[in-house]
């Protein structure tokens, strides 16, 4: 009976979360399916870029170059150990590259992106306006799902890849000013050693951390509960599944990516 | 015609609507009266396929709408939401041509703004209410505005739900002209959800009683002041005492 009771209790909050999990993989199977499907939104899209994408560049660029300036500072202070000072710039770059510039910049979108697009697809919500959108012969996940999460995809690549640049540039900077490089022997170690599939790697990276953040936005607007507090409570849920999915996604990625 | 047969929806233990059973004839103006969280706005929901039932058929002439085209099935209907739920991202005349803008028959913005004027015209607000946001008219302002909206792309079947509530008399007087105009002119089958018996006296060819999940009473407005039905009289008589308890 106690064993009973004792099994029932692990096993509830096991099956509630696989339950979870399939929900979450139906809604990403219906966006895949309405983003090949007509019509289009063309103009949501637009406006969806402009936002995920444009309006994002100044946080995934400050949270770049500090990051490539303190792992500047670290790599040269953990490397005086082994008298390996001199790797400095090429590990600034491969670790920007490859894993700090997607995954920093990876979490900053999903701060500040997965919670703006929980917030108002989860008011449109609640105030009946996707109730109205269907009324009015509109698909809501073509209309507010497809545009932000292909958006958010093709995006955030591209901030990553603009990213790793201020990030290498940061190292540069802490480089030549306190680290007492030479600029073009810094410029030219950088440039010679990394590999086309370093900075590849992060932008497929990244267009997985977009898409895991606008569907996890979409996902919780879209069954937020009543009212303001069930709002408020979706882009919390938002803003904590899409981070650690970004973490989990780029532990599996890099085995994927690195080991052989 | 539309035809609702026993249908059910809960929401966890609070049976809403407990097997209804109504006729909506085509081209008439039918209107639902009912107590404050009777279920009212759950049943045009239920119609329109926002809500699903627990049990029960709905036919829109004589075919299950489950099983009808979702996108040709709901061109045919307008909405107007008791709250009004316009689209707040967007201005006052993009809202109303919102049908107009989008789908397989897009008209040209400009011939689209046009027609959204028009419509914001006949529910008494003036053109440069067109550039603003939802946000920044008044409640009755936007409850037009919805209105202007459920009504802009000429569908068949419209539903409102409360079009005067939170309106002043005058106003209100307009909007009941208008719904009836829309009836008796276009053909339109008219389903209006309103607490206002001048508006049911106004609006109505029928008149249907939701009360405690079922219909208690429905017939022509003509009929509605001899009916005996207690509940019905109570209602319409707006007396405190009576078999519909004031504490719900
Ligand atoms: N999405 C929902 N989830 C849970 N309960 C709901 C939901 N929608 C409606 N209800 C419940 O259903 C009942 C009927 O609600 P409804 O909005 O249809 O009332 P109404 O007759 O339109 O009332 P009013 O005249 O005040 O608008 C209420 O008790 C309400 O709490
Ligand atoms: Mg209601």
């Amino acid at each position: 009976m106690i064993l009973a009771r004792f099994l029932a209790a692990l096993g509830r909050p096991v099956l509630a979360a696989l339950a979870a999990v399939g929900r979450v993989a139906f809604f990403a199977a219906q966006t895949l399916r309405h983003l090949v499907t007509p019509p289009f939104y063309l103009r949501e899209f637009g406006a969806s870029l402009l936002q995920i994408g444009w309006f994002s560049l100044p946080v995934v660029g400050m949270t770049a170059l500090f990051t490539g300036g303190a792992l500047a500072l670290q790599i040269f202070s953990g490397g005086s150990r082994f008298n390996a000072e001199a790797v400095v710039p090429q590990i600034v770059a491969i670790g920007m590259a490859r894993e700090l510039g997607p995954v920093l910049g990876g979490l900053m979108v999903a701060a500040r992106v997965a919670s703006s697009i929980a917030a108002e697809i989860g008011t449109m919500k609640v105030t009946e306006q996707v109730d109205a959108l269907v009324t009015l012969s509109t698909h809501p996940m073509k209309y507010l799902t497809v545009p932000r999460v292909l958006a958010a995809t093709l995006a955030v690549p591209v901030l990553v890849g603009v990213g790793d640049s201020i990030g290498i540039a940061g190292g540069w900077l802490v480089g030549i000013s306190r680290l007492h490089f030479n600029s073009a022997t810094y410029l030219k170690n950088t440039t010679d050693f990394l590999e086309f599939w370093d900075v590849g790697s992060g932008l497929v990276k990244g267009a997985v951390f977009g898409f895991i953040v606008a569907l996890m936005g979409c996902y919780f607007g879209m069954n937020s509960g009543r009212g303001a507090q069930g709002v408020g409570a979706a882009t919390k849920s938002a803003v904590v599944a899409a981070s650690v999915l970004i973490l989990a996604a780029n532990y599996v990625l890099t085995g994927l990516f690195f080991t052989s | 015609m539309i035809t609702l047969t026993d249908v059910h929806k809960a929401f966890g233990p609070n049976g809403v609507l407990q097997g209804v059973n109504l006729t909506i004839p085509k081209g008439q103006s039918m209107v639902i009266i009912g107590g404050s969280g009777t279920g009212k706005s759950v049943l045009l929901k239920c119609i329109l396929g926002l809500v699903t039932p627990d049990q029960g058929t709905i036919a829109l002439e004589g075919t299950d709408v489950t099983k009808t085209e979702r996108d040709t099935f709901l061109a045919r209907f307008g909405m107007l939401f008791q709250g009004g739920a316009l689209f707040d991202s967007m201005r006052v005349w993009e809202n109303v041509a919102f049908r107009l803008l989008h789908g397989a028959k897009a008209l040209p913005k400009p011939q689209a703004r046009d027609i959204a004027i028009e419509k914001l015209r006949r529910v008494g607000l003036t053109p440069d209410k067109a550039d603003l946001f939802p946000a920044e008219l008044s409640g009755g302002m936007q409850k037009r505005v919805g209105l202007a909206r459920a009504i802009a792309a000429e569908p068949e079947i419209i539903f409102f739900d409360e079009p005067t509530t939170g309106l002043d008399p005058i106003m209100a007087g307009v909007i009941n002209t208008l719904i009836r105009e829309i009836v008796t002119e276009m053909g339109v089958t008219a389903m209006t959800i309103t607490h206002d018996m001048s508006s049911v006296r106004a609006i109505a060819d029928r008149v249907a009683m939701l009360h405690d999940g079922l219909i208690r009473w429905t017939g022509p407005v003509a009929e509605m002041d001899a009916a005996t039905d207690p509940y019905l009289q109570q209602f319409i008589h707006g007396r405190a005492d009576g078999p519909i308890e004031s504490v719900r």
